[in-house]
Order: C-alpha cells, then structure tokens, then sequence
C-alpha cells in the first residue's frame, strides 16, 4: 500500500482521531496550568494514575460515566498536591512536577499489585462503544472518521471549544491568563493568584487524568504498566507546538496522530520490511522535538510561566 | 499565607524541618505497609536488614549506588546551572553503547590501556548526546526539558534497534543482547571476593572531582552564577550559552559513566534492561543531596539502599517493591518542602 492510499482510508483517519484522544485531553490540561503560570511535569504520572482509576473503578462495578469521575478526581488530588508545593509555597515547579510523576506511578503501580496480586495479564472492562452519530456518520470518508468514535472522543473535541470559550471569552479565563501573565496586576485587582493557580492546576491535572483514563477505558479496556509511555511529555511539546492556544493544540495533536497513525501503517508496507520498527517507532518522538524546534521562536510563552508569586515579595 | 525570609536561621530551624520530613515519609511508607496487610515494624527492619544488614546486603548496597553516584552527579552538575538534564538515562546508555563498541575486541590492548581509553570515549559519547538537546536550547530557544525527555524514547528505541541488528551477539540464543565485553576491558574488582568493582572507586573520585571543580574552579563560579541569575551573570561578562554547553558535556560525560561502570563493572554486556531507570533516580538523588557533590555519595547509598532492602523486603513480606519508589518520591517532596522551610517562615495574613 502506497502513502497516498492509506491517506484516503476513512480507518487511518479514524485512528489517528482515536490516537488523538488522550493527547487532546492531557494537552488542554497541561495547557490550562500554564496558561495560568505553572509548568505541570506531573502529566506523565497524573496520566498513569488516571489510567489506573478510571479502570479500576469500572472494573469494582462503577459506571463508565463514574469511572470516568474517579479518573477526574484522582487527578485533581495530585493536582492539589502539586499545586499546594508549588503556588503558596513557591517550590521547583521542575523538581516537583517530576516528583509527582514519579509518586503518581509508583502508587498506582503499587495499588494495581495489592488489588490485583495474582493476576499474570490484567483484566478487560466493558470499554467505552463507537457511538455513531445519526446522518453525520454516513458522511464518506469524513463520517466513519470523526462521527462514529467513542463518547469520550467527542468530549474531547467539545472541551477544547469550551476552554477556548472559558479562557477568551469569560471573566474567569481572565483571570486564568492574567495570573500566567502578569500576576501583580491580577493581585492588585484583589484577586487571589493563589486560589487561582490552585484552580487551574487541579482542573488541568484532572484532564490529564482522563486522558489517561481514555487509554485503559476507550482505546482499549485493559490497564498495562509503560501504557502512557511518554505520552504526558508529548503533550507538553504539544502545548509548545500549539502557542499555548487550544485550538492550535488540537491541530498540533491530531497531526501528531496522524503521523503515529501512519508509522504504524508504513511498518506493513514493503518499505517497513526494509526498515527497522524502531525508526517508525522514533517518528513521532523526533517530529516533537523538530516541531519545538520549528515553533520556539515564534511562541508566546506565558510571561510568568514557571515564576511564582509571593504577595510580600516587592 | 505568604513566606518571609529568615535572616539568620538558627541550627534548630535548619534542623527540624528535615528530620520531620524523613519521619513522615516513614509513616506514610508504614501506613502503605499496613494497607498491604504487613506489620510497619517489620517491613522497615527487613528494609534495613535488606540494605545494610549482612557483608553480601553492604556490597549490593554499593555495587546498587555506583551508577546512581554518576547520574546523581550528572543531574547535580546541570541542575545547579539550571540546565534542566531529565535525559541521563539516554547519556547512561550512550556510555554503555560506547564501552560495548570498543570493548568487546575492537582494541586487543591490555586493561591498563583500553579502560582508560573507554572511559574517555565514554564521556564523549555522553557529552555529544547531551550537546544536541543544549544546542537546541542555547541556539534555538527550545526548552531542554521535554527535549532530554524525548531523547530517552528515542535513545532506548536506536539501542534496540542495534542490538537486535548489527550489534546482536549471534550466541545469544536469539536474545537482544550484545556481545560480551573482552575480560581485559572489565572493570576488576576492589579486593578479590567481594563483589564490589572499581566502577564504585570511579564513582567516588568523580565526585571529588566535582566537588572541587564547582568550589575551586573558575567554571564552577560561573556555572552558579548562571543558575542564580543568568541575566546577572551576563551584566557581569559570564558567556552564558558557553557555560550552559560547557555544563552540559560535564553531566552528559558523567551520566555515560554510569552506563561504562554497569557494563564493564557487572553485566559484562548490553542488553535493553541495563538501567532500571537509574537515569530518572539520579533526579531524586541530587535533590536529596542539595545539588552537593559529595552529598551525592550520601544520597545514593541512602536511595540505593531502600532500592535493595525493598527488594528483600518484597521477597519475604510480600509487600510490593514499589513501596521504594513510593518512599523515595514522598522523601524528595517533602525534603524540597523542608529545605525551604528551614530558609523561610509561613506568615498567615
């Protein structure tokens, strides 16, 4: 199959949305903490852990809806932790950021080993279903491709006009964007950059979560250890790559999908017998680095990203 | 709430905070242990007993503190100039790519002249793969954070690709492996039955070597300085960009040692589960030793030894090892938590 065939198969771009999924989640989370002045490095590990809860909790008899809620909160727990060391306390937003991946995974995979001790391959839930929206799914080629996904990949791309819409067009997203702008002004106007950064870190940690929870919960219905797999490191580049704007990141993260999508596809091709699985496999993490590359000059970074507030301090 | 410095901290203040950090860890390590259906008591005495409780335990101990030494080092040495090495982990499989390519017969020289020779392609390896994300970062802009992230994926991928291509041993019995290094490219051992390698004596002295370079040297001036405060440091005529590449060969050659000692020390040769993620732990170990060379030893013989006596512990409790991570991820947020508050006070408005 040549490269130009497998563009126009509504199932590669139906992968390549599915593949987009989590990202689209966990970039907008990662998104709405930086926007609001913090670097979250906890993605990776909120990511796991959200895998894990959402699973586990449809698993012990929850709803998927419900899964999807205990995935949301774990989350924002770990949100809370890190935003608590790294807003009113100032800390390395680096050092904890990395500290609540590493903290985040080892839990989980500590949880999974108590609640699953004698298992040798993980039990499978009842996942998400293809949802096939009327009329709108029998589009050719576009229909099979967006309209007949999973519920959660609908949320997805319904999330990222809701935060567009939040963050531009509301007080609240003011406030959200001031606090990683110029956060003197946002304190002077006798808000608290404090409950502020607080807020957008839990909330945006939460959508990490359930991006993770979209891996083990639609994408496929098992958990596996490594199955985030620097998937949460991705999404930060995708923030990057996107201009710190959601709608430039759900391009970013649907062609970086594509791309995933179409190494996958070429590895079956006459050129994939030829070539290493490994290279297809580095596609998508070298085309990250070149997108950062491409995108750095020109990007707008928050101008107090990664600087915390301390009122006292003048 | 807000944090007011402190002038002149009294050794009470500069003590309390760490110490309750180290005793909440171990609670919270206990209670874990609990909701695993183990008495606390006894999972912490096997942890002990697991890492410093017999010769064999000591040995281990070391042998386990030898790689995380160099890459605590290495994200030590780059994090004190603020340059953000999250990538040690590919710099420690660059070294031990590099000790397998020479190493296993390329150069049929007696030990004294191939290690030497190894050990400084080893730190070049490390240093160029560790240029590129630097680079990047002083030409481009791009922030070296996800770069060195990425680079790990990718590393991992390009060694898996050579050993089960051109770099398999064709008498693994099919096993992505390499080719077992030449006994005269080992490292040998530090007295004769033990099994503790000189790769922990090169751990040590490169310690000391950095120690004295960031008190002593003027490149260790200038690699503080640029962490402080790099717009300072460039009023006062430091070239910043060169400082930060200098920084990163340093952490990227002490990173690869890790992979040269783990290979020419204990494994003999190179296979995909060479690091258990030394590269990602050595983060943990230069943030408990304070960015501090010599603390660093400290640190990894401490991080090293809950690694091994939960190893133990695990066996015989049938509690899971990563209580470890568990543990050693809750002690570097709170001792982050507790190093500052021995430097500031929490004034409620």
């Amino acid at each position: 199959m040549d490269i130009i065939d497998i563009l126009f198969t509504a199932s590669f771009w139906a992968a390549a949305i599915r593949i987009a999924s989590p990202l689209i989640f966990a970039t907008l989370g990662e998104l709405i903490c930086e926007r609001a002045g913090v670097l979250n490095l906890g993605i990776e590990g909120i990511m796991v852990a959200g895998a894990f809860a959402g699973w586990m909790a449809v698993y012990s008899g929850t709803g998927l809806w419900m899964g999807v809620c205990v995935a949301m909160l774990v989350g924002m727990l770990f949100g809370l932790l890190h935003s608590t060391l790294t807003v009113p306390f100032g800390l390395s937003q680096h050092v904890v950021g990395l500290g609540i991946t590493l903290l985040a995974t080892s839990s989980t995979y500590y949880a999974y080993r108590l609640a699953l001790p004698e298992v040798t391959s993980p039990p499978k839930i009842g996942a998400f279903q293809p949802y096939e929206i009327p009329i709108l799914s029998d589009i050719p080629l576009l229909g099979p491709a967006l309209f007949s996904q999973t519920p959660l990949t609908y949320l997805a791309f319904i999330l990222v006009g809701v935060v567009s819409v939040v963050l531009y067009r509301t007080p609240l997203g003011l406030a959200v964007r001031a606090a990683g702008e110029n956060p003197a002004a946002v304190a002077a106007q006798g808000l608290s950059v404090t409950a502020i950064r607080m807020g957008a870190v839990m909330v945006g940690s939460g959508l990490m979560a359930v991006g993770g929870a979209f891996l083990t919960m639609s994408a496929f219905d098992s958990f596996f250890f490594e199955m985030v797999n620097g998937r949460g490191w991705i999404c930060i580049a995708l923030v990057v790559f996107g201009s710190w704007r959601p709608g430039k990141a759900l391009l970013g993260a649907v062609l970086f999908a594509a791309f995933d999508a179409l190494q996958i596809r070429m590895q079956q091709t006459s050129l994939g017998s030829h070539v290493p699985y490994q290279i297809f496999l580095m596609m998508p993490y070298i085309l990250s680095i070149l997108a950062l590359v491409l995108m750095s000059r020109r990007a707008q970074v928050p101008a107090a990203l990664m600087v915390p507030f301390n009122k006292g301090a003048r | 709430m807000r944090l007011e410095p402190i002038k002149n901290p009294t050794l009470a203040r500069k003590l309390t905070p760490p110490t309750i950090a180290l005793f909440v860890t171990i609670v919270i390590a206990s209670l874990l242990a609990m909701v695993a259906g183990a008495n606390p008591f006894t999972v912490i005495g096997l942890i002990l007993k697991g890492a410093f409780g017999s010769t064999f335990a000591i040995l281990e101990t070391l042998n386990r503190a030898t790689p995380l030494i160099f890459t605590g080092l290495a994200v030590a040495v780059a994090f004190r100039a603020k340059f953000w090495n999250i990538g040690a982990e590919a710099q420690l499989y660059a070294g031990a790519l590099m000790t397998v390519l020479l190493g296993t017969g390329v150069l049929p020289w007696p030990s004294l002249a191939i290690l030497p020779v190894i050990i400084i392609a080893v730190i070049l390896a490390g240093a160029v793969v560790l240029l590129v994300p630097a680079l990047m970062k002083t030409r481009f802009g791009v922030d070296e954070v996800v770069t060195t992230l990425l680079f790990n994926f990718i590393f991992l991928l390009f060694i898996s690709m050579l050993l089960e291509g051109v770099l398999k041993d064709p008498m693994g019995m099919g096993w992505p492996k390499s080719a077992r290094l030449i006994p005269e490219a080992r490292l040998p051992r530090i007295v004769d039955g033990l099994r503790l390698h000189w790769g922990f004596g090169l751990a040590i002295f490169s310690a000391i070597c950095i120690w004295i370079i960031q008190t002593r040297s003027t490149l260790g001036y200038e690699m503080r300085a640029v962490g402080l405060n790099k717009e300072a440091a460039a009023f006062a005529g430091i070239p910043v960009n060169v400082v930060i590449v200098k920084t990163a060969l340093l952490s990227g050659g002490l990173a690869a040692l890790a992979g040269f000692s783990e290979v020419a020390g204990l494994k003999g040769s190179l296979t995909l589960d060479l690091s258990p993620g030394f590269g990602y732990t050595g983060i943990i170990v230069a943030m408990l030793a304070l960015l501090n060379p010599l603390g660093v030893v400290v640190a990894a013989l401490f991080v090293a030894g809950i690694f091994v006596g939960a190893d133990s512990m695990s066996r015989a409790a049938d509690v899971p090892t990563y209580l470890a991570d568990i543990m050693l991820a809750t002690a570097l947020l709170l001792m982050v938590l507790a190093i500052m508050l021995t430097r500031f006070r929490v004034v409620r408005e």
